[in-house]
């Protein structure tokens, strides 16, 4: 759990958070057979926000967040993405799932296929667009990532760190509103970290609504504008950053960041 | 700017899940039930196991046990099953035509087998590695008969040499090479000369005799465990340095070693059985005859060392590569850092391939009824072809296809348990 | 500026081994030498042993006559053929089970397979049962016990006789199966099938350009056609309406039972039968195996980056886990179509005459010519199995992955 801190100043013209609710979680309950792995959540994201959820491994938080894409299945409660929301019927999980991008911790980028393929695969099977503008928007992205060379390589011959920023382009190129990440760099060594962490940071400077399970603590401190404390299932503590960080109220938010920032 | 502060005052307790998620309810809703092809499904499968089960389990279980012959079973009642050939012929298949006075012996072996394998599975046991060693030749006395001092010879045959290997090295500290061929002479000296004296002289002052077995007298499952056991366990040094020599740098070696392999691995077992029963007596000194089941071994070791090889290569490329290069950093010579770190870790590795080719070998060796030995399945053509048991096919078959199906199974169930040791265990 | 003299090395005997250099050759001339004399003392010992018995190393015996028949075979062949010829026969024969033996284990092991993996847990369940219990039993076995079923099992041709026959022919009266064979209706393609099967071509061709055409589309567009159910419609549609419009040009002629045995039709022996179906079954099991455990090791998080894309399954299966399960299925699964080939040699169990019947069989016993038979034989399936591994190993570069 290093502290990479960003060192360059955060351009927050555009950061702007408007009153539309972009997720809306009420009462949500989840149980892994008899295990109660999410108690009570309720949650209001609006367009624009950077959340960031930490907490001890075990907490749920990665749990919750594969929630609102449904890569797990809520049994109590309500989530509301952009307003559809998700139950069992297949159409809004499809609706859903175009409109929110992931990112994962071990990248699971699709290693028989070239960086490009990665990137055209779903809007070519999923929205429907020709090969050349796939391949236009997905050249767009990789540029933004700053790794267009790389197009016509495959994930195994990248460094950890590119294969990331290529899962963040793969997300970017169904041009989600919503951007949810899972952990994104606790698989890379220091140098890497700070790559991917520049790349989150230029996709909040351009407004992108985000719910971010991390440690990166300098991260939540600099960019997010919420950060969010579980254990045990349940939301202890939320606030702004800077009261989260100086002034945390609960004791067991206390416990936790007394473990991973003392050091 | 709305205020997002919150804090929890009381942390929230563990509920039980609703009703659909956690009792049996819930399980059978997801399970078999979760959509229309689910239940579709799990209706087929019911209904065809009922056609199945609706016939066979009346027959099965009022079966005949106690008929003398087929007639009697038809006569009795035909609509069961005629167990009683299994009743009247189960010491047939499982020891052949072995004495039954001397049932003890292959009874005494097969639980010894377990004894002595354990030091080398368990880590905790491996301090009675000794035993391991002894069993072989404690084996074959047992199981064979006669007097216990010529198997004993052999052992001390070794002990003799393995002696004289220590006094070369440390007394005339002789280089190990030079040590291994003194060794290699004292072994060829002690058993031209010294064994049939020794042999003699113990059996007069001290007679311990088992009664003598001949190998035609071996069958059913005896004979395939015997096959099966001492093949897996002869196969195993010459696969470990077939790997080696497979792996080597050496090209004229690499090419002996992998022509070897993939000739024995490119024909049927069968065939190699066949040269064990016709042809090896062409290749060994005219005027040498071997006992059938020696050469039958001899040629199932062969077979299975060259796929105990693939496994051991398989294992060893599984090594990672740094192993080779710390030892080799630390000044080991090969043959130190092959016994101390690289096989033993490999082998390790290995265990689930292993015991895979063992199953494998075991169910092989039913394939020496069709040279004529009496294993289970020519037993059983042997007992259907008998006056009293002609025409019965069912119950026979059934029973002997149990016996391994039980074997082989548990045989399996132990290697995945291994394999799932060794994925979690992390040493 | 002094010059160092370097010490001029003698050469030494003990370098021979000691030496890095000398080394790797003196071990490789000694194990050379070895094998060398190991070699010459084993031809030398059956020289001498042949010499005894009064034989020679001679190929001549097959092209004398044989002199004995062989109740199935795919060319001709009569007892004045050669024992060369015979051994032809046996290894087309060996060829027609594994190559059918292989297709039906494969539908089978891909099937079970997948079922094996299905979230309800009674077919799951029911196919490891099958898995299991397939795998656990010796092939011999099972060979002698489906053809034990066949022959016991199954009524003679005569039972068919009569006004109130014991047995009756299956499947709308077309087929017997009796104790000593099947009896299956035969094709006979009559005036106007000629038209039949010039569009069945045309429809193979009319496929692979319209999913040529899909394609393209595809990529222009982004447009995707249901490429599937159009295949199979233009497979089926065209061939069917030209067999009405030609006026049925194939009929099926039945078996009939004249006087004690079955006239007309295909006949195939049970040994075939049993043969086949129980090295098909029994290699179906290690294919389910297989087919399920390379489906389980491509990562859970393949498939739910695909679905957080809003990749819907079939797709999903299609695009990202097959052409990787695919890779590390091939392999194994081309390894036990081998060893099914290999385990046909079992055939001699039911009288099936397979390559080891007639070459390592009746020829060896009749010409006595064993060393040589075997030489043969095992040749034979060597250069199978070479062949094999040399198909496997193509595969395996072809298709490797850059960078894994």
């Amino acid at each position: 759990m290093s502290d990479v801190i960003t060192e360059r100043a955060i351009d927050r013209s555009k950061m702007e958070i408007s009153d539309e609710v972009a997720i809306h979680i009420s009462d949500m309950n989840k149980w892994f057979g008899n295990f109660h792995v999410l108690r009570d959540i309720n949650l209001e994201v609006r367009r624009g926000e950077r959340i960031v959820v930490c907490g001890p491994s075990g907490s749920g938080k990665s749990t919750l967040i594969r929630c609102i894409n449904r890569l797990e299945e809520h049994q109590q409660g309500k989530i509301i993405v952009d307003g559809t929301e998700l139950s069992s019927d297949l159409k809004n999980i499809d609706k859903i799932r175009s409109e929110v991008g992931m990112c994962f911790q071990h990248f699971n980028l699709f290693p028989h296929l070239t960086i490009l393929e990665n990137c055209t695969l779903a809007p070519i099977w999923v929205r429907k667009m020709a090969r050349k503008d796939a391949e236009e928007t997905a050249m767009h992205y990789l540029e933004k990532v700053k790794i267009p060379e790389q197009a016509d390589k495959f994930p195994g011959q990248l460094s950890g760190g590119q294969q990331q920023r290529v899962a963040i382009a793969r997300s970017l190129c169904m041009k989600p509103q919503i951007m949810l990440f899972d952990e994104p760099t606790s698989s890379l060594d220091p140098e890497m970290i700070k790559e991917v962490l520049d790349t989150m940071i230029e996709l909040a400077e351009e407004g992108m609504t985000m719910v971010c399970v991390t440690h990166e603590m300098g991260f939540a401190r600099q960019v997010a504008n919420r950060v969010i404390f579980m254990d045990e299932g349940q939301i202890v503590e939320e606030n702004e950053p800077a009261e989260f960080f100086d002034n945390p109220k609960s004791d067991r938010t206390k416990l936790f960041l007394s473990q991973i920032l003392g050091h | 700017m709305t205020n997002i502060s919150f804090v929890r005052e009381k942390p929230l307790p563990q509920l039980p899940p609703p009703i659909t998620e956690s009792t049996t309810i819930g399980w059978i809703r997801k399970n078999l039930f979760s959509g229309w092809l689910s239940t579709l499904l799990t209706i087929f499968s019911v209904y065809f196991l009922y056609i199945c089960l609706k016939d066979f389990i009346p027959w099965a279980y009022g079966g005949n046990w106690s008929a003398g012959s087929i007639r009697e079973c038809l006569d009795t009642n035909p609509d069961v099953a005629c167990f009683s050939v299994i009743g009247a012929r189960w010491r047939q298949l499982l020891f052949g035509f072995y004495p039954y006075e001397e049932y003890w012996r292959p009874i005494l072996t097969f639980i010894l087998l377990f004894v002595s394998v354990t030091p080398i599975l368990s880590r905790r046991f491996a301090k009675y590695f000794w035993i391991s060693l002894i069993y072989p030749g404690l084996a074959v006395w047992l199981l064979w008969g006669g007097s216990v001092w010529p198997v004993f010879s052999i052992y001390l045959a070794f002990v003799f040499s393995g002696l004289g290997f220590y006094i070369a090295r440390n007394q005339f500290k002789l280089s190990t090479g030079l040590s291994l061929m003194i060794a290699v002479i004292s072994l060829i000296v002690f058993y031209l000369f010294l064994a049939s004296p020794f042999v003699s002289l113990f059996k007069y002052i001290l007679p311990i005799n088992l009664v003598v077995i001949e190998s035609m007298q071996f069958g059913g499952f005896l004979l395939s465990m015997i096959i099966g056991f001492s093949g897996i366990a002869a196969s195993f040094p010459i696969g470990i340095l077939l790997a080696l020599g497979r792996q080597s740098d050496l090209p004229l070696v690499k090419m002996i070693c992998v022509g070897f392999i993939e000739f024995i691995r490119g024909v049927p077992l069968i065939t190699l059985l066949f040269v064990a029963s016709v042809l090896l007596n062409y290749f060994l000194p005219p005027g040498t005859s071997f006992d059938i089941i020696v050469r039958v071994i001899i040629m199932v070791t062969i077979f299975s060392a060259a796929y105990m090889a693939e496994v051991i290569r398989g294992g060893l490329a599984a090594l990672p590569v740094g192993q080779h290069e710390a030892s080799a950093a630390l000044g080991l010579s090969y043959w130190q850092s092959q016994r101390l770190i690289i096989m033993p870790q490999a082998l390790k590795i290995s265990i689930p391939g292993i015991v895979n080719t063992f199953i494998g070998l075991f169910k092989d060796t039913t394939l020496v009824s069709i040279i004529s030995l009496m294993d289970p399945v020519g037993l059983a053509s042997m007992i259907r072809a008998h006056r009293n048991w002609n025409g019965i096919y069912w119950e026979l078959y059934v029973a002997v296809g149990l016996m391994f199906f039980v074997c082989c199974f548990g045989m399996s169930q132990y290697s995945q348990y291994l394999e799932r040791k060794l994925k979690t265990d992390n040493s | 500026m002094s010059s160092v003299k370097l010490p001029v090395e003698k050469f030494k005997l003990g370098m021979l081994l000691g030496d890095t250099r000398y080394r790797s050759t003196t071990v490789q001339v000694i194990a050379f030498i070895i094998f060398v004399a190991v070699v010459f003392w084993l031809v030398d010992n059956t020289v001498k042993n042949l010499a005894l018995l009064g034989k020679d190393v001679d190929f001549s015996f097959l092209w004398m006559r044989a002199g004995y028949d062989i109740n199935q075979r795919l060319i001709p062949y009569t007892n004045d053929s050669t024992h060369g010829r015979a051994a032809l026969v046996g290894i087309l024969n060996t060829l027609l089970v594994a190559f059918i033996g292989c297709i039906i284990a494969t539908i089978i092991g891909v099937f079970v397979g997948i079922l094996r993996l299905s979230k309800n847990w009674i077919v799951a369940k029911l196919m490891a049962v099958y898995i299991e219990g397939f795998r656990n039993i010796p092939v011999l076995l099972w060979i002698v016990m489906i053809f034990a079923l066949l022959t016991e099992f199954t009524p003679a041709p005569k039972a068919f006789r009569g006004a109130n026959p014991e047995a009756s022919m299956i499947l709308f009266e077309s087929t017997a199966i009796t104790n000593r064979g099947t009896y299956f209706p035969n094709p006979i393609w009559g005036d106007g099938s000629i038209y039949l099967i010039l569009t069945f071509i045309i429809s193979l061709i009319a496929i692979f350009f319209f999913r040529r055409y899909a394609r393209t589309l595809q990529e222009e567009t982004g447009k995707a056609l249901p490429k599937f159910w159009i295949s199979l419609g233009l497979l089926l549609i065209p061939s069917i309406v030209v067999y009405f419009l030609s006026g049925s040009p194939v009929t099926l002629e039945y078996p009939y039972l004249k006087g004690f045995n079955f006239k007309d039709g295909i006949y195939i022996r049970n040994s075939f039968i049993a043969l086949t179906l129980a090295l098909s079954l029994y290699t179906s099991a290690f294919i389910a195996e297989i087919v399920r455990s390379g489906i389980l090791a491509i990562s859970k998080g393949q498939t739910e980056a695909a679905s957080s894309l809003g990749l819907r399954p079939g797709r999903i299966m299609n695009l990202i886990i097959l052409p990787q399960a695919l890779r590390v299925i091939v392999p194994p699964m081309i390894s036990n179509y081998l060893n099914l080939t290999k385990n046909s040699s079992l055939a001699i169990a039911v009288g099936y005459m397979d390559v080891r019947g007639t070459l390592g069989g009746i020829t060896l016993n009749q010409t006595g010519r064993e060393l040589e038979s075997m030489l043969l034989l095992m040749g034979f399936y060597l250069c199978v199995s070479l062949l094999v591994s040399a198909v496997i190993n193509y595969f395996n570069r072809s298709f490797q992955i850059k960078g894994l």
